[in-house]
């Protein structure tokens, strides 16, 4: 599947920024920006990568900046990102 | 559910997950994200995916969830209308519309997606009606489903559309008022006034929430949680009110357990109208908090 460079979310309170671009190497990376990172970092990439794999996205680069997101927010942003990258949309055409 | 109180209904940006994760603590009747005119064109993609995931993580805590769907003529619509009902929406609002044929075109669109699903018959429609057109087919549009929970004025294309302005005191909105509380009380759905966007005067506001009272209207749009309160205020009962209606409905236990057709209140006949009634009033306090069901036995 084609990557291109896409961003969904906002900086705004209880949002994530989520911005992804093709991999410089197998596999994701995700680089996290969260003032919660400490109790939550673990639980945000979990989220992030159950998401892209749900997807069927599994080489890829992400950056994240969170503002304190619900995982169903994390979710909404990381699939909006990866239909604006891919072009593929997940509801009915 | 098709009937319940429903004094207030607030309005969430369908782009704004912190409002939306929030919206319940203020304990509006119920909830509508939208995803029409409060998402840019450029955000339509990412607030649907937002509605979805909220809708099908975030415990509203028994607060009816509605959602504003973009209309089924424009590129967005139809996937509102797949995201929603497989997000097991309670209602979908339909903007702007005109006539009964769509919405019986929306009503065909669920089915499609409940019959999928495996939940034919679950998702509720209310219309909103903000034009001219809208008015003149209101009873058509609120008879044209089953699913037809309630009708909603939307003054702002309203007035647009009349080639008139808001004013303070709402003339120009009246005719669509009336006709709006007419055509749902005929149809045997609920009705809703228009928004009232200007925070800082809550003085009109309160008096319009009076003014919509009086005319019949069921509850009323509201954009801010600081409304809440005023609406619920306004809509509370007075005492004698209730007294009267805890009386009527005593009376019409008392006859059922005597098995009598005939309810009587204080030596006078009380017939269906009265019932209702009391029975709304009992549902006002109630909600309001001012008696508890203890007060009822």
């Amino acid at each position: 599947m084609e990557i291109k460079n896409a961003v969904a979310g906002t900086l705004e309170s209880g949002d994530i920024m989520v911005q992804i671009a093709p991999a410089n190497s197998e596999g994701i990376h995700i680089d996290l920006d969260s003032s919660v990172a400490a109790q939550f970092g673990g639980q945000i990439r979990k989220v992030i990568t159950e998401t892209l794999e749900g997807l069927n996205v599994h080489d890829v680069d992400i950056k994240a900046t969170d503002k304190g997101a619900l995982d169903c927010t994390i979710r909404a942003r990381v699939t909006a990102a990866v239909v604006r990258a891919t072009g593929k949309d997940v509801w009915s055409d | 559910m098709k009937d319940r109180l429903r004094r207030t209904m607030m309005f969430i940006p369908g782009n704004n997950p912190g409002m939306m994760q929030d919206a319940y603590i203020y304990k509006p009747d119920s909830i509508m994200l939208d995803l029409e005119d409060s998402v840019t064109m450029a955000e339509k993609d990412a607030a649907r995916l937002l509605v979805y995931n909220a809708l099908k993580t975030i415990d509203y805590q028994g607060v009816e969830m509605v959602v504003r769907i973009n209309p089924l003529n424009t590129p967005y619509g139809k996937k509102d209308v797949e995201a929603v009902v497989k997000a097991g929406v309670e209602v979908i609002r339909m903007p702007k519309t005109e006539t009964a044929d769509e919405v019986r075109e929306l009503e065909a669109e669920i089915i499609k997606w409940e019959t999928e699903l495996g939940c034919v018959g679950r998702t509720l429609i209310m219309a909103a009606i903000e034009s001219a057109q809208g008015v003149i087919n209101a009873y058509e549009i609120a008879t044209a489903s089953d699913r037809m929970m309630g009708i909603a004025l939307g003054a702002e294309d309203y007035s647009a559309n009349l080639k008139t302005n808001r004013t303070p005191g709402g003339a120009e909105l009246l005719l669509a008022r009336e006709t709006i509380v007419v055509a749902a009380r005929a149809a045997g759905i609920a009705c809703f006034d228009t928004v009232f966007s200007n925070l800082d005067d809550m003085d009109t506001f309160r008096a319009e929430v009076e003014l919509i009272k009086t005319l019949g209207f069921d509850g009323k749009s509201i954009i801010n949680p600081k409304q809440i309160p005023v609406v619920n205020e306004v809509f509370v009962p007075t005492e004698k009110q209730i007294e009267k209606s805890k009386g009527i409905i005593a009376a019409i236990r008392e006859a059922e357990k005597n098995h009598s057709g005939v309810i009587s209140y204080k030596g006078k006949m009380v017939d269906r109208p009265v019932v209702l009634r009391a029975q709304r009033t009992i549902d006002l306090a109630l909600a309001a908090g001012v008696i508890t069901k203890e007060d009822l036995q």
